[in-house]
């Protein structure tokens, strides 16, 4: 029977199917952080089990993290307790963790494919909703709650029921000055915020194909935005070449074998999906958000719809323009803008931070922008060095940082003020992300750098139109 | 898990669409290691100012509104998949809420933490706050068993969609984690085999 590259990956990880229908599935890989594992280790502890497979436990601090001086104890003691308690619990259980200071500490979602942990035809999930990145490896990868962490802790596996599959293609070539975050956005805004729900997607298209890892991570990440559990793309060339020689990854005859395996992984022809879309990559413009759901974003040329979309409650879209400060049918083109973060594990790789700097070389941020970068992970930071992109960055006035998840979710000190607006190359734009009554619009890092260049919100084709 | 078969209760209405976890419980209080406590922080930052001061128009806020039942707009608890949006709802006191559509990770923590996501139809969910309003004393009754969201002052019964297998265990108060390590073995024997 034919069938999806989802079909494949998930009925080749079912060990039975228990009663009531939900499939018992094995778990390949399972990333642990700070914040969504004490409560799992406590569970662990009052039942008296181990981690049954501690080598495919992979723990990093990265949440609440400080992104300076992280050779200093951390400063805010809660954080610091967490960070604490990580570090007790993964001695307790015997696991490899990646602790401050750990060449290889980072974003969870940033270090597993840097890491090569993360392969092709594994399942893999983590306490945390954005782990659906690592689909961009022809994985089935998904964010789950800390019970079901104890749950995978205790036994590597989950019990689930199996989610229906929707297909979005993208075909066509990109304009200059798009990025995959502009596809996502885009499928995003016309999808809505809740258009997944249900749902695990496969990413399609020549517009897909012809995108870098780094790239594609960026879709598969925002999956969760749209309400999807989980997003992916067949592997390919582009995706083995990436993972070979990495530090965990198969190696010389045995990485070999493996592709033959991998190359298996995509839908076959005639496969079925309970739902499709089709979109035209050359449609897309740089998007912005202008509301409080990633839902709501528009092309930076657009403006502001009037009004609430049919079936959607017109208090919300009020409440949502209100705490933005933005009005209905309004364009956002040339709003000042006072603060800009890049970072975030949707867009804080090596070629994130390579574009923003090829993009400012020689220029200077705007006198009234504050500007942070913050590096995905340890080995993107010492790459961007090694690159001399952090001289670029620091001559332009951007502050290049530790790496951590930073401003995406404020749980360190990198907060966004109220009422401030923020340009930001993260996932979430809701009420309070980025600190209280901070009010975000997600945008690509080329966006992002036009705006700290410009200190208000600009259209970053134009740029690319000149030369 | 507390068992959940019944309940009999007034009922609270938030009808904002698209209420995310980070409303429910934004980050800067994830920071606790253990489960408890989470009901302080409840919608932090709609419940309260800046300085600590309580907003008198949020409706958590407002004593004409009690109850243990959660009435909120479409997609709620969609964003991170933090549990600690379940734990809070359930520190706070709620058993149930209802929504005309809950995102995937937060329905799942919120079974697995005895807190029932009563999924109705538009039309119902428009009812139910219009009955609140009419009548924010008005009993609701939520049966699990039946699977029948109702209201006796009225007749107005909605009838929600549960798991089987969640059901089972929320009536009984079972954790997934006894059945799969009841699966020992067929774990090992699957890892073997590949």
């Amino acid at each position: 029977m034919s069938k999806t590259l989802f079909d494949k990956i998930w009925d080749a990880h079912v060990i039975k199917v228990a009663e009531g229908g939900l499939d018992v599935l094995y778990i390949d890989r399972h990333f642990i952080h700070e914040v969504t594992s004490p409560q799992a280790f406590d569970g662990l502890k009052q039942r008296n089990l181990p981690v049954f497979r501690p080598l495919q436990t992979i723990a990093t601090a990265d949440h609440n993290v400080p992104t300076k001086d992280q050779h200093l104890p951390i400063q805010e003691k809660l954080s610091r307790d967490q960070v604490e308690k990580l570090r007790e619990n993964c001695r307790e259980f015997g696991l490899e963790l990646y602790d401050l200071g750990h060449p290889y500490q980072g974003i969870v979602h940033v270090i597993g494919p840097e890491l090569g942990i993360t392969q092709p035809g594994m399942t893999i999930v983590c306490g945390d909703s954005h782990t659906s990145t690592h689909g961009a490896f022809g994985t089935i990868a998904f964010g789950i709650g800390t019970s079901q962490v104890e749950q995978v802790m205790a036994t590597q596996c989950l019990l689930q029921r199996k989610p229906k599959c929707m297909r979005i293609t993208v075909d066509g070539a990109l304009q200059d000055g798009v990025l995959s975050k502009d596809i996502i956005l885009y499928i995003i805004s016309k999808l809505t915020a809740a258009g997944g729900t249900g749902y695990f997607v496969e990413y399609a298209g020549s517009a897909i194909r012809a995108l870098s890892m780094e790239a594609r991570m960026t879709i598969c990440n925002m999956s969760i935005e749209m309400g999807a559990r989980g997003g992916l793309i067949a592997p390919d060339a582009t995706t083995f070449e990436y993972v070979r020689g990495r530090k965990f990854a198969p190696q010389g005859a045995d990485f070999e074998a493996a592709v033959s395996k991998w190359e298996q992984l995509y839908t076959d022809v005639d496969a079925q999906f309970d739902l499709e879309y089709h979109f035209d990559a050359s449609e897309i413009g740089p998007m912005l958000t202008y509301g409080t759901n990633p839902g709501m974003g528009i092309a930076v040329s657009e403006h502001v719809p009037d009004m609430a979309l049919p079936g959607d409650s017109p208090v919300s879209f009020d409440k949502s323009l209100t705490y933005m400060g933005f009005k209905a049918g309004e364009s956002l083109l040339g709003k000042t803008i006072h603060h800009v973060f890049i970072g975030s594990c949707t867009n804080s790789r090596i070629e994130d931070l390579r574009l923003v700097a090829e993009f400012i070389q020689g220029k200077q941020k705007a006198g009234h922008v504050q500007v942070m970068v913050v590096p995905g992970s340890q080995q993107v930071a010492q790459q961007a060095i090694a690159e001399g992109l952090d001289k670029i960055f620091s001559d332009a006035g951007f502050d290049f940082r530790e790496p951590g998840c930073s401003a995406c979710l404020g749980m360190n000190e990198d907060k966004i003020p109220a009422g401030a607006y923020c340009v930001s190359t993260s996932n979430r734009n809701f009420e309070g992300r980025q600190g209280p009554g901070a009010r975000t619009i997600l945008a690509s890092p080329l966006t992002a750098a036009a705006v700290a260049l410009a200190g208000k919100i600009v259209d970053v084709r134009v740029h690319f139109n000149q030369n | 898990m507390e068992k959940f078969t019944q309940i009999r209760s007034t009922a609270i209405p938030l009808p904002i669409e698209d209420v995310d976890t980070d409303q429910i419980i934004p980050a800067r209080f994830l920071k606790a290691t253990t489960r408890e406590g989470f009901g302080d922080n409840l919608f932090r930052d709609w419940r309260y100012t800046s300085d600590g001061q309580q907003k008198t128009d949020f409706v958590l806020n407002n004593p004409t509104y009690q109850g243990q039942i959660l009435v909120a707009g479409k997609n709620f608890g969609c964003g991170s998949s933090r549990e600690h949006a379940a734990w809070a709802l359930y520190d706070y006191g709620f058993r149930v809420v209802v929504s005309s559509f809950f995102a995937d990770i937060f329905r799942g923590n919120a079974l697995n933490n005895g807190l029932l996501p009563v999924q109705v139809t538009p039309e119902a969910l428009h009812a139910i706050l219009q009955a609140i309003e009419q009548d924010p004393a008005t009993d609701f009754v939520v049966d699990l068993e039946n699977q029948t969201f109702t209201l006796p002052a009225t007749g107005l019964e909605a009838s929600f969609d549960i798991d089987p297998f969640r059901k089972i265990c929320m009536i009984n108060g079972y954790d997934d984690i006894d059945y799969l390590l009841s699966l020992k073995s067929e774990i090992e024997a699957f890892e073997h085999a590949q």
